[in-house]
């Protein structure tokens, strides 16, 4: 198993949130203190850098308009991090090319970190999560059929190596294309996708690109990786499911002490609590499908969502999404919804937020490294099939 | 009264027709946003002095959305093309908000068939500066404050969706996912219609409820000023919808209009 340290580059400072209608899209950037911004920037790039010393990989992701993440532009972050680092993996999850107008942009940039960093770029892309839309003013219809278009035109543009081509496609349009520098990694960097439901699942194993899913518990993951092992094999990739295809995202804290690891996974639920967003903001016009705006019309409520106004650390802990004890506790967590949904190869730790502090995020990031990734690489090796009955 | 669907460029429309009086002028109604129901009051005022045709514009109602249709301009062409598959003539042509915004599009590529027009609280036109917007974001504010903005008598006109069925909750999202489709940008509007409305040469109404939310009287008053021949009149104790709110007045202007 390789082991990620994913930091969504908070900004905590925030007044009370009754005080706010909605913590994306509409909250004034007067509130931002560039002074504060600025030495949150320095201390999480050296939490990356901590994380890289220990052995432990490196993500990060994009999102805009909003305090819970202020790395609008992801792959300048990346650019910096390939040169302050020498050897981990630098995993962007991801870019959102349904909000991104000019997809052979992305493959330049992309292609510019790959040769940067020497060919240690993992590219991950995301459709963009709902409350993008404003951001990005894009139209939230039809965003899944947009990001697959720029994705198959971002791998053209990366594979093509004979002079300019032109795609006049449903969404996008660019003649002479010819990107310079090409990738280092050949034929590409390694594909990353994140999604939370299961028939996008199913296309990313079709494609046999790696699943990522984020905080979706025991059931979620099982139904994403259940999907994920079905297009991959329908679509003739073999019976077996290489484990490094799956990653799963949870909030990690590991201490010498239940306590203490309990103390530190507190703060790191600011993740869920802090996200007061209004439904017209969460819930776009076609963002969905209408079956799924039909349950939500009926009352229905995204699992994390009701998990929000009673989120609790043993409750996280039971519903899969946050590991936190002692090493061996959290050893014990992590292989109980592994053996749940079949196995991923992949741990993306979200090991950061909010006003978790700077020592206390460094305290968690070394402990896990050195107490419980070496049993996790030795449990669960790469070599492993996922899904394996 | 009937309602059949007819397959035009890949849509299947679904199609209201009335029938009836065939020594009166046919009217073609096109819906806004919230789609058509043919059990409203106006309809009824409408239909017994007139045949009343009144397609679901793709993606809304009944009509299916071909994967190709992104645009109000798309929409017009499949109405321009339904028209004449039905053989009407001397229609007079009537939308509301959306289907205002429809109506103009028609109405500047001067079909024959085309007698008078009537645009209910358009949208469809930019007139104000790049900075504001002239049609408030119905798309980043929430469901109630819509509702305030779009009906004189929000009490009066509220609808609880706990008390819709699944079939008519499900068009009611369809049809608020077709509009963002087509409205979300450039935002209710499309930048080169100004530019081709001095081509309507029918006479022209544009109504609009005194107490709309959405579209403002200075905004009917200039996309009225865009028409060669067209005048405004307001109906009294109604918003954005007054087909809904005052049907009696609103079909005596529409119908004194038409007939007069």
């Amino acid at each position: 198993m390789k082991a990620w340290h994913f930091s969504e580059n908070a900004y905590p400072y925030l007044p009370p949130a009754e005080e706010y209608e909605s913590i994306r899209v509409t909250l004034p950037n007067r509130i931002y203190d560039p002074e504060k911004g600025a030495a949150l920037y320095d201390r999480f790039i050296e939490e990356w850098l901590i994380a890289e010393e220990e052995g432990v990989e490196i993500m990060l992701n994009e999102h805009h308009q909003t305090a819970t993440c202020v790395d609008p532009a992801a792959p300048l972050m990346l650019a910096a991090l390939a040169r302050l680092t020498r050897r981990a993996r630098l995993l962007i999850l991801g870019n959102p090319i349904a909000n991104r107008r000019q997809p052979v942009r992305v493959a330049e940039e992309m292609a510019l970190v790959d040769v940067l960093s020497r060919g240690r770029l993992e590219a991950g892309f995301v459709r963009g999560v709902p409350y993008e839309i404003s951001a990005a003013n894009s139209n939230p219809v039809r965003s899944h059929e947009r990001e697959w278009e720029a994705l198959d035109l971002i791998i053209k543009a990366w594979t093509h190596h004979d002079g300019p081509f032109s795609h006049e496609g449903r969404f996008f349009h660019h003649r002479m294309i010819n990107i310079w520098p090409r990738p280092y990694q050949q034929p590409h960097p390694p594909i990353w996708i994140s999604t939370t439901s299961p028939s996008g699942a199913a296309r990313v194993g079709a494609r046999g690109f790696v699943q990522a899913t984020f905080l979706t518990g025991f059931e979620g993951t099982r139904a994403v990786f259940d999907a994920y092992r079905r297009g991959w094999r329908e679509a003739g990739r073999g019976a077996d499911v290489p484990i490094h295809r799956l990653a799963y995202a949870a909030l990690v804290y590991a201490a010498p002490s239940e306590a203490e690891a309990h103390a530190g996974a507190e703060k790191l639920l600011w993740y869920i609590t802090s996200n007061k967003v209004p439904p017209h903001f969460a819930n776009p016009p076609g963002y969905v499908p209408v079956e799924a705006g039909l349950r939500m019309a009926r009352g229905g409520v995204h699992p994390l969502s009701a998990f929000r106004n009673k989120a609790t650390v043993e409750g996280a802990i039971g519903a899969g999404i946050l590991f936190a004890g002692t090493p061996d506790q959290v050893y014990r967590q992590l292989k109980k919804v592994y053996d749940h949904v079949g196995g991923f190869g992949h741990l993306l730790i979200m090991g950061q937020a909010g006003f978790l502090e700077h020592e206390d995020t460094v305290r968690g990031i070394r402990h896990f490294a050195r107490e419980v990734y070496p049993r996790l690489k030795e449990e669960f090796p790469d070599t492993a099939v996922s899904g394996a009955a | 009264m009937d309602r059949t669907t007819i397959t035009i460029a890949g849509a299947e429309i679904e199609v209201f027709d009335s029938g009836g009086p065939a020594a009166a002028d046919p009217i073609l109604y096109l819906h806004a946003g919230r789609g058509f129901r043919p059990d409203r009051r106006y309809v009824g005022l409408l239909a017994e002095r007139h045949r009343l045709v009144a397609p679901s514009h793709p993606g809304f109602g009944g009509s299916s959305l071909p994967d190709w249709l992104d645009a109000v301009d798309d929409v017009a062409y499949l109405t321009l093309e339904l028209v004449e598959r039905l053989g009407l003539d001397r229609v007079g042509l009537v939308g509301s908000s959306l289907g205002g915004w429809i109506a103009a599009e028609i109405a500047a590529k001067t079909p024959a068939w085309l007698n008078k027009l009537v645009l209910v609280a358009p949208v469809g036109v930019k007139l104000g500066p790049p900075d504001r917007l002239d049609i408030p974001d119905i798309f980043a504010m929430p469901q109630e404050e819509l509702h305030r903005l779009l009906h004189h008598d929000p009490e009066a006109m509220r609808e609880e969706p706990s008390q819709m069925s699944d079939a008519d909750l499900r068009i009611m999202i369809r049809n608020w996912e077709t509009l963002a489709l087509l409205c979300w940008e450039p935002y209710m509007h499309n930048p080169k219609l100004p530019h081709r409305l001095h081509r309507v040469r029918v006479p022209t109404l544009l109504l609009r409820g005194a107490g709309d939310g959405l579209v403002s009287a200075d905004y009917v008053a200039g996309y009225a000023r865009l028409f060669p021949a067209a005048r405004v009149e307001t109906i009294a104790s109604a918003g954005h919808l007054p087909q809904l709110e005052q049907p009696e007045a609103f079909a005596a202007k529409v119908l004194s209009f038409l007939e007069g």
